[in-house]
């Protein structure tokens, strides 16, 4: 239970940690919060060359916004964010998937950016991005790119993080006219891994159909997915066709087997989870459209 | 930037309870073992050491968090709180403790001294939680004894309501 022998290394700056990753590249790690990977280091399931600490490097932890996306530098701590309301009301589903997330003593130190580098597939943070449609934005010393998040995450604890780079941001679409969100899970303890998590988003049009539906899912598949719900696009945003759309989607996924939860149990639960965030978000997309 | 080379020992100086100490660390030292081991201060208890117990929260730079998911080497500089700081100057329980034991919140102890230190904090920043708040925060503790009802009647009454 203790890590491997490994050099520290504390950057200042941005072209520092650049530096690091030339010098090093998958032969380090790097250090934000520390709640994942510090288990996994004191497990030594990692036994990196360089522990690279990413702390001091102040520019991360900014929160910006633009028109259409809030973007979180990757050191922006979890309880932090979630008494930023300029960012809980301008992404809802995180600020409804946040509670889920950890615990009062992992939160102060837990990044979101964090989160998404450890891609523990029923982790809260990773589903939200995903079922937003929003992405992550990743620097290496050969320069900088941004991938969705749907194809970031490859599967457990798998990213398309390349050994060169770090995520230095994550980048949220704000909340949408006519559209409303939901987020609910199960876990053996409030603040645990998720068994299964579900979040929702929905846009209602003015005849009261489904103009867009994004069903995500954690801790079913070994990396948070969203569930292809186009054939109900146009249907009328009810409670049946929640139902429906949950029911459907529980057939077609793939779920994993552990000792939480066998495939039938994680099945049932995206029905019976699924039916519920699908119609709360329905309702209240409906409710905003009206009130529009 | 500063780099540690893996064997090479980094003098680490932090505060701990209003007091400047210092010792020695590698950069693989848990803050737990620089505690217990370098300051030979037993308070700070180590259970699973890897985030998950909470036996090991101490408060670091006003923030109630894990001191086994900390490196030694990254806390040069910092300001500690453990649960040896938190009697009063003549050695009397304070309020938290002292309704620690009112209340039978601890039988073998273990736990306690995480618990005391998030309590502490989370007192702070809501000095008059309901019940449920507290067993929120309690859920990052986990305690073989007092099945927890204890501790949040202890909490409960440490907050005056
Ligand atoms: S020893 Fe740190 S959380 Fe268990
Ligand atoms: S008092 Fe024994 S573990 Fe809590």
């Amino acid at each position: 239970m203790k890590p491997v022998a490994f050099e520290y290394c504390r950057p200042d700056t941005l072209e520092e940690v650049m530096e690091l990753l030339t010098e090093f590249g998958g032969d380090a790690s790097i250090i934000s919060g520390g709640v994942s990977l510090g288990a996994m280091l004191n497990m030594r399931l990692v036994r990196p060359k360089a522990l690279i600490d990413i702390n001091h490097v102040l520019e991360l932890g900014n929160v910006e916004f633009d028109d259409a996306t809030a973007i979180t530098g990757a050191l922006v701590r979890q309880a932090a964010a979630q008494k930023m309301t300029s960012l809980m009301s301008g992404v809802p589903l995180l600020a409804m998937s946040l509670p889920w997330v950890g615990h009062y003593q992992t939160k102060s130190r837990g990044t979101l950016g964090g989160s998404v580098a450890h891609a523990d597939p029923s982790a809260e943070i990773p589903l939200t991005l995903v079922t937003l449609g929003g992405s992550v934005t990743l620097r290496s010393p050969s320069g900088v790119r941004e991938v969705a998040a749907r194809d970031f995450f490859h599967g457990l604890l798998t990213t398309d993080r390349r050994p060169d780079e770090l995520i230095t941001a994550l980048n949220w679409p704000l909340r949408r006219a006519s559209t409303a969100y939901a987020f609910e899970e199960i876990a053996q303890r409030h603040g645990d891994f998720a068994i299964t998590a579900v979040a929702a988003e929905a846009t209602v049009a003015i005849d009261g159909t489904l103009a867009n539906v994004s069903f995500g899912l954690g801790g079913v598949e070994d990396h948070p997915i969203v569930a292809d719900t186009a054939e109900f696009i146009g249907r009328p945003a009810t409670r049946d066709t929640a139902k429906e759309i949950a029911e459907v989607v529980a057939d077609i996924v793939d779920p994993m087997v552990d000792l939480q939860a066998n495939a039938d149990y994680r099945r049932q639960l995206v029905r019976v989870l699924g039916s519920r965030v699908l119609s709360s978000a329905f309702n209240e997309a409906s409710a905003v459209r009206e009130a529009a | 930037m500063l780099r540690i080379k893996p064997d090479q020992k980094q003098r680490v100086t932090l505060t701990v309870n209003g007091k400047l100490v210092s010792g020695y660390a590698q950069p693989r030292l848990l803050l737990t073992d620089f505690l217990r081991h370098e300051m030979g201060m037993y308070g700070t208890h180590v259970g699973c050491e890897h985030g998950v117990c909470g036996a090991c929260t101490i408060i670091i730079d006003d923030v109630a968090t894990r001191s086994c998911l900390r490196y030694a080497v990254q806390c040069d500089g910092l300001e500690l709180r453990t649960v040896e700081g938190l009697a009063e100057p003549d050695g009397k329980l304070n309020t938290l403790q002292k309704a620690f034991n009112e209340n039978g919140a601890l039988q073998c102890g273990f736990c306690t001294a995480g618990i005391l230190m998030s309590a502490t904090k989370f007192l702070q920043d809501n000095p008059k939680p309901d019940r449920d708040e507290i067993k929120e925060m309690l859920s990052g503790h986990i305690c073989r004894c007092t099945g927890y009802e204890q501790i949040v009647r202890a909490i409960f009454q440490a907050s005056g309501q």
